[in-house]
């Protein structure tokens, strides 16, 4: 009898450019990017660690709703996306917000989102993608019909859809790498693999040493990635892009990172089920630290530049709320009108009471 | 005109839009080249190519998928449910959504998307084939839920639920699949959506009915016209949302209402119809508003299917309650 099971682990080591020092340990694989690129990669990394502190205090002054923090997983989020084109097509989770904001997403209108206003998930008509999708899985089967559309449309574009470690339990993450398999479509699968589903860790998700190995089961390429390396992040997502666009179908990328903050704002408590060992184990591998170490080696960033993109931030943000704050409130006719083309007999009856209590 | 099985009539509304719109797909478990369990799709892939009409890998939730995210590059999907027993696993794409996807994206993202499936029993299916899961959907708001009785009303029906640009249900009764044949015009026409028909005009009770129940009371109404009582069979043809109007108009007129679905008494969408009648039409009623419903059981093991469904004799007694209240 043969036992494959180790041989099938070995073939998932993890794929890294840069070390937490900041050195290039995989010259080989080194993505093409110019300077420009690189610090403006720094910069968005800078960018959104702020928004996610200006979100979190928000979001406890009440200012914003449901907020899912993203400290950690910068060089994840902001490493993929980077690899896009604009007219690819983002399907994201609920933590995936930034991804949305970098692809052209208004920020006053990210908050909208947050805080449960039908114009935070407008897209604007430059930005394809769905807003953040909550019930877990869902938009790994909607990726594959996404990419299986472009392929059918002949676009050279792809669908990149992302989820954590726990939706690789799901059925629908099994069956959307399996049908973007059997279709050969362009589909780029990530799993940000940060340890942690709310409070179960991924060891009690699956047995399976590597979640990039669940790739087999769909007979697709998978990679798994240094997620606090955003070199890595962005090689990899490029990588299975040009491949997508080439028509040899799908990748799943797992990307293995941390998130500082709690799973949600919603009172969950990481105190509870993570150990402080393990904590300033992952804040050394940030991502931020050893680009930016990186970056100063090359005398590409100061901490001028760096404090300069912070301001602009808090200044944005400062503003995108006032806007989101002035933005007209939801009336139950506008939620009405939203359902439909055109309105069936019981919402038009519906329509009409509405409008009336509205006047009043 | 042409005389057509309801299949006949289906697979010819698809034809006809396979035809018309570019944009439409067929897809789903064995739909291509095997012209689907039931050869509703029958010779489509031929005249159409794979590209347009094609199976999928065996998975209800990854179709459900599948049909969302081909609708965010234009595409107008028509897929199959083999067997509307199995949408539960696909109740998230479905109800979940593609039927909230309007809504949540603030009318950006439309979901042009027609699921067809087959239902209902008298056919001696195993289990989970034959349940009648329409009151599941018609209860999510964003969705409509069509039940055509007759290969006339399937083809002008399914044309239009292919049109829609709001997700459609669109349910095949499997025992009237090949039952009977009916007229049915070659060019192609519609049927406005919500709207129910008078199969059968008459003054002294209404019969509300839709899928099989419409030939049972259909019958039942010949039976009774033997006794003096005229009864009016309404057709409801869509299921949600439901055409208030023709109901209220003929309640108004024989003052008598038995509501019948082959579904059990505690599923299906009956008393969702009695609600509406005593709220806008208590005045004219004088007996309560009674229903025709299977019992409140699983679904029955193929052979007690005959002393489980509900049929003409149910329909009948249940007239005279309400004619002799």
């Amino acid at each position: 009898m043969k036992h494959v099971l180790k041989s099938v682990e070995s073939q998932f080591e993890m794929f890294q450019i840069l070390d937490e020092d900041g050195k290039i340990v995989n010259k080989d694989d080194m993505p093409d990017l110019s300077d420009e690129d690189l610090k403006e990669l720094m910069r968005r990394m800078v960018y959104t660690r702020i928004l996610d502190q200006r979100s979190i205090a928000l979001n406890r002054q009440g200012r914003l709703g449901f907020y899912a923090p993203t400290a950690g997983q910068e060089a994840s989020q902001l490493g993929s996306q980077f690899a896009l084109d604009q007219d690819d097509f983002i399907l994201p989770g609920y933590r995936d917000v930034p991804q949305l904001i970098w692809q052209g997403l208004p920020l006053y209108q990210a908050f909208l989102f947050s805080r449960g206003h039908f114009h935070g998930n407008q897209m604007p008509e430059n930005v394809h993608a769905l807003s953040p999708q909550i019930i877990i899985g869902a938009q790994y089967v909607q990726a594959a019909g996404v990419a299986l559309g472009m392929k059918k449309r002949g676009k050279k574009t792809v669908a990149i859809t992302y989820t954590g470690d726990g939706g690789t339990s799901q059925g629908d993450f099994y069956e959307g790498i399996n049908f973007a398999g059997a279709y050969q479509a362009p589909a780029i699968f990530i799993v940000q693999n940060n340890r942690f589903a709310i409070s179960v860790p991924v060891e009690k998700q699956t047995n399976a040493k590597t979640l990039a190995q669940k790739s087999v089961a769909a007979g697709i390429e998978g990679i798994q990635v240094d997620g606090m390396d955003v070199l890595a992040v962005y090689a990899a997502t490029k990588d299975a892009r040009e491949r997508a666009i080439n028509g040899e179908g799908p990748t799943l990328i797992e990307t293995m990172t941390y998130r500082y903050g709690p799973h949600t704002m919603a009172g969950d408590d990481p105190t509870r089920y993570r150990t402080d060992d393990l904590d300033s184990e992952w804040e050394k591998k940030d991502p931020l630290v050893r680009f930016r170490k990186f970056l100063e080696d090359k005398k590409l960033w100061s901490e001028d530049e760096e404090n300069k993109v912070i301001e602009e931030a808090k200044d944005d943000i400062k503003k995108a709320i006032k806007e989101a704050d002035q933005y007209p409130k939801q009336k139950v006719t506008d939620l009405i009108e939203n359902m439909f083309e055109e309105l069936p007999s019981n919402l038009q009856e519906q329509m009409e009471e509405y409008k009336e209590k509205e006047s009043k | 005109m042409a005389q057509m099985t309801m299949i006949q009539a289906i697979t010819d509304a698809m034809r006809t839009e396979l035809k018309n719109d570019e944009n439409v797909l067929v897809f789903g478990e064995d739909v291509g080249q095997n012209g689907g369990v039931f050869r509703a799709t029958e010779g489509l892939q031929d005249e159409f190519g794979e590209d347009r009409v094609f199976d999928t890998p065996l998975a209800e939730s990854g179709i459900g998928g599948l049909s969302i995210g081909l609708a965010t590059q234009d595409y107008r999907p028509v897929p199959e449910i083999q067997f509307f027993g199995f949408v539960y696993e696909v109740m998230d794409s479905i109800s979940g959504q593609m039927a909230r996807m309007r809504y949540r994206s603030g009318g950006t993202q439309t979901m042009p998307i027609t699921i067809r499936s087959p239902f209902g029993g008298g056919v001696h299916t195993p289990e989970l084939h034959a349940d009648s899961l329409e009151g599941l959907i018609a209860q999510q708001p964003g969705i409509k839920v069509v039940i055509p009785s007759t290969p006339y009303d399937a083809k002008g029906l399914l044309i239009q639920s292919i049109r829609d640009n709001d997700p459609v249900v669109f349910l095949e009764h499997m025992k009237l699949y090949r039952s009977f044949r009916g007229e049915v015009p070659e060019e192609e026409y519609t049927i406005e959506l919500g709207k129910a028909e008078v199969k059968r005009e008459g003054k002294d009770v209404t019969l509300i009915a839709y899928g099989a129940m419409v030939h049972a009371s259909l019958k039942a109404a010949e039976e009774l016209e033997k006794d003096g009582i005229d009864a009016e069979v309404i057709d409801l043809r869509t299921v949600s949302p439901i055409d208030i109007d023709t109901i209220i108009e003929s309640v108004k007129k024989t003052n008598h209402v038995v509501v019948v679905q082959e579904a059990q008494r505690q599923a299906g969408i009956a008393a969702n119809i009695v609600a509406e009648i005593q709220e806008r039409a208590i005045l004219h009623l004088e007996a309560p508003v009674l229903r025709v419903a299977a019992p409140d059981t699983v679904y029955a093991f193929s052979e007690a299917e005959e002393i489980w469904l509900p049929n003409h004799k149910d329909i009948i007694e249940k007239v005279n309650t309400v004619m002799n209240f």
